[in-house]
């Protein structure tokens, strides 16, 4: 039997070089330190993506976009076998994701492992932040209870900012002058095919960078020598690691999906007032509340404008970051690029919490 | 108690099972039971049309109302659970019910009245249309009959009871 296997291993590894990724895989490792308990979180965003994907699949068996999307989420929830489960899994694993992506962001950030060779991987791991967050956005809207609704209603008047063609635009993307029917099967075809035919190749190759130029370490590693450093082999040691981080995850996920079932609103009706303390999900709200803050302070269109064209700033300087912050020294700019991601860090909690207080 | 090793090659002479050997099936029924654990709701969800239509097709009786109007000499479609089936009023009075789903690669057949016979389009299937007994053609198998009770309001088909 064993003779057997090898026999087409050896088959196999002529054709494909698999030797070749063992030997690869083999001499791969991940850098020990106090700090390497943050190189978890990259792979904890995959995981949270594996699992979207799937229960994504599963949703798409039963879910019907177009003007009985709420009737089939209803179906969903509440006559098919663990449907409730399927679909708030899918929900809890969405926002974690989210969480996981964020951490796994501002931990690279103040590892400075966005630092020559790898401003490729945080320009495409901004770029996939982005998307899962227009992932967000589209299948909030799906299910077309009253939340969903409105909420989408109020995130498009974001475009009416853009000057000369944003009403045009807006109605564009909504398929109509109002959310409806159109905008759930646009949001659809952009939530299961364009999104996913955008992201996956972007991921692919965000992690074929990682295996390129491996995990980065802080400065503070970067400082010792090399003798001091320690490391530990990627296959199978931190593999496991990972794989009971990825357990830890699961579980955390099925306890909330279980003891926090998704909800379901009633169906959306343009006529029906909007419900009180309307918000958008928890990774707009800082947004929403710079928003709210601009406007509070410039009254009318200008507010809006002078707040979008704020968070673009910040936006596009953190994007650009390891073109600021290129150097392997200690020196003034790596420090302001830490004042700088502090700042970040602090002003999304505040405004985050800040736009909870005021619902 | 703890202080010597436990080692595959040395087991220990109490005759009982090694830490090693324990700790591998612990862990294996663990995933084993994780695995089921996610399995089963996942093949549940998958399953829920086929269980549906399972519990439809456990009805034993359906009520056609205003059926017994049906014009001699001409058949009517209707669903038993969830199957496709076919009622006849025969020119003589007399009326047959039976599944409309040939037995053969399951098309739904038809009543051709002017032929006296039910035909199945697909690969030419003929079917006794008061028997149900498959005449000619591919079909291995009889239609199966329902049984037929006329009142003044409907015409009430069922199960036979011989099948029961």
């Amino acid at each position: 039997m064993k003779s057997i296997l090898l026999s087409f291993y050896s088959w196999a590894d002529e054709r494909l070089g698999l030797e070749e990724m063992v030997q690869f895989a083999k001499h791969k490792t991940v850098p020990v330190h106090s700090q390497a308990f943050w190189y978890y979180w990259g792979g904890l965003s995959l995981f949270f993506f594996l699992i979207q994907f799937a229960t994504g699949v599963l949703l798409l068996l039963y879910y019907r976009p177009g003007p009985d999307a709420y009737d089939s989420v209803r179906q969903i929830t509440y006559d098919t076998n663990f449907g409730w489960l399927v679909r708030s899994v899918h929900s809890w694993a969405a926002n974690l994701m989210i969480v996981a992506i964020f951490v796994h962001m501002f931990s690279v950030f103040f590892m400075k492992a966005y630092r020559k060779p790898r401003e490729f991987g945080w320009w495409s791991g901004v770029a996939l932040l982005g998307m899962a967050m227009v992932f967000g956005f589209s299948g909030y809207l799906l299910p077309m209870d009253d939340l969903a609704y409105f909420a989408t209603k109020v995130g498009m008047e974001i475009f009416s900012v853009v000057p000369m063609i944003g009403p045009k635009l807006a109605d564009l993307v909504r398929g109509g002058p109002d959310v409806s029917e159109y905008t759930v099967h646009r949001f659809f075809a952009l939530h299961v095919v364009v999104l996913p035919a955008v992201f996956l190749p972007i991921l692919g190759f965000h992690l074929w960078l990682v295996q390129r130029h491996g995990n980065a370490v802080p400065p503070s590693e970067e400082a010792k020598s090399e003798a001091q450093r320690r490391s530990e082999s990627f296959f199978p040691n931190f593999m496991m690691k990972d794989f009971a981080m990825w357990l830890v995850a699961f579980n955390v996920l099925s306890v909330l999906a279980f003891m926090f079932p998704w909800d379901l609103g009633p169906q959306a009706d343009p006529l029906k007032p909007a419900p009180l303390g309307i918000h958008p999900e928890w990774y707009f709200m800082s947004q929403f509340q710079v928003l709210k803050i601009f406007g509070d302070l410039f009254p009318g269109k200008l507010g809006e404008i002078l707040g979008i064209v704020v968070f673009t700033a910040g936006l596009l300087l953190w994007f650009l970051i390891p073109l600021y912050d290129n150097t392997q020294e200690a020196g003034r700019r790596a420090k302001r690029a830490t004042y700088f991601g502090l700042f970040t860090l602090m002003a999304l909690i505040v405004t985050t919490i800040w736009a909870y207080l005021v619902l | 108690m703890m202080s010597k090793a436990t080692d595959k090659n040395n087991p220990p002479s109490t005759g009982g099972v090694s830490r090693q050997t324990f700790l591998r099936a612990a862990v294996g029924s663990a995933g084993v039971i994780y695995a089921a654990g996610l399995a089963y709701p996942v093949y549940r969800y998958v399953a829920s049309p086929v269980e549906k239509a399972a519990k439809e097709s456990a009805v034993t009786e359906v009520t056609l109302k205003d059926a017994q109007k049906l014009a001699p000499g001409s058949a009517l479609m209707f669903k038993f659970g969830s199957k496709p089936s076919m009622l006849i009023h025969h020119n003589d009075g007399t009326w047959t019910a039976l599944t409309a789903v040939c037995t053969h690669l399951g098309c739904t057949v038809h009543y051709q009245e002017d032929k006296k016979r039910i035909h199945c389009a697909c690969h030419g299937g003929v079917y006794d249309p008061k028997t149900g007994a498959n005449v000619s053609g591919p079909p291995p198998k009889p239609l199966k009959r329902y049984e037929v009770k006329v009142t003044d309001a409907a015409v009430i088909v069922s199960r036979s009871q011989d099948r029961a």
